[in-house]
């Protein structure tokens, strides 16, 4: 264990500057929401952020390797399921399993 | 939609289910992570509670047990949560009531949190189940940090891959928000692209790069298709 006193503080810091990234834009942006400019970026926002933080979650995945595998079919299983059974518990839930199957099974390190 | 009108708690329990079996497994998996790193248990729980923003929390447990100066730990969290910039433009704070509420609204704002309360299905949501819905996860998270923390040493040696559950989430709210925009494929496209271009010309500050990208490809679009009027 780090000095306690240290990791305590990193904490702090972390948190500082993830809670002002979350709340100083809004006083910043929120008299622009009535701009089309604005209403045109926020209504298409979502979907744009969710698919980066996506491609984000797989920016390691070595596609030139067997070991893609695992995450590739799991990704597979999972918009097959969502797009089937639109339950979102059920897709996550496949989907994990298939991946921790998978690496810890075949792909084992 | 059922009519009986459930009680703001209640429905926003419900909401919470499917980000919820998301955040179980991956806040397990933190947790155990902590311990394992040489962390005591309590410094999951105070992460979890304090920082809460989970793909920053774990690069965390990277930084604070290789002595990372503070200054470096702030640089990072700037970096890796900078995105939440971007939630301010859409997230519906105007609709949480209170100093206090919205103190914690914003505290609380993490990824799924904006995913869930900005989707088509809550624009009838009024601020006490955002309120709860917030609530419920920063629980879930902090609960199962902590329980991760305290049972890790129990985790099967060769169980591993568990934190696809993150990938999946987002796989499930990208297909649904996607699905939010009726046909209009250039925005997940030029999203991708944003994507696929911070990650080979920005490798290291990936997600601010695209978020970046994004925005500017999804200005540029709209000055030239002519400033149509959207349908917010």
């Amino acid at each position: 264990m780090p000095d306690t006193r240290y990791a305590v503080a990193a904490v702090l810091v972390a948190a500082a500057v993830t809670w002002g990234l979350r709340a100083l834009p809004f006083a910043a942006l929120t008299p622009l929401r009535a701009s089309g400019t604005v209403r045109y970026l926020s209504t298409r926002m979502p979907a744009g952020v969710m698919v980066i933080l996506l491609a984000y979650c797989l920016r390691d995945v070595p596609v030139t390797h067997a070991r893609a595998l695992a995450p590739l079919a799991a990704l597979a299983v999972t918009v097959g399921l969502h797009l089937w059974r639109r339950n979102a518990l059920l897709s996550i839930l496949g989907g994990t399993a298939v991946h921790t199957l998978l690496a810890s099974l075949v792909f084992a390190p | 939609m059922p009519s009986p009108i459930p009680s703001p708690a209640r429905a926003a329990f419900k909401d919470s289910a499917g980000a919820g079996l998301g955040f179980i497994p991956l806040g397990l998996a933190f947790g155990a992570l902590v311990t394992q790193s040489g962390l005591d248990w309590w410094w999951a729980g105070l992460s979890a509670v304090l920082a809460f923003g989970g793909s920053f929390e774990f690069l965390l447990i990277g930084l604070v047990t290789a002595g990372t100066p503070l200054v470096a730990i702030a640089v990072s969290a700037f970096m890796v949560n900078v995105r939440h910039v971007f939630y301010a433009l859409s997230f519906p704070l105007h609709r949480v009531t209170g100093r206090l509420g919205k103190t914690y609204s914003t505290f609380a704002l993490c990824d799924e949190a904006y995913a869930l309360t900005t989707g088509e299905q809550a624009r009838s949501w009024p601020g006490r189940r955002i309120l709860w819905l917030q609530l419920y996860l920063h629980l879930y998270w902090a609960g199962s940090a902590v329980a991760g923390a305290l049972l890790g040493s129990l985790i099967p040696e060769g169980v591993t891959g568990l934190d696809f559950a993150l990938t999946a989430m987002f796989t499930v709210l990208a297909l649904d928000a996607v699905r939010d925009l009726r046909g209009d494929l250039p925005t997940p496209v030029l999203a991708l692209l944003s994507a696929v271009a911070a990650r080979l010309l920005f490798p290291d500050g990936m997600l601010p790069a695209a978020f970046a990208l994004f925005t500017a490809a999804l200005l540029a679009r709209h000055v030239t298709t002519g400033r149509k009027p959207s349908h917010a």
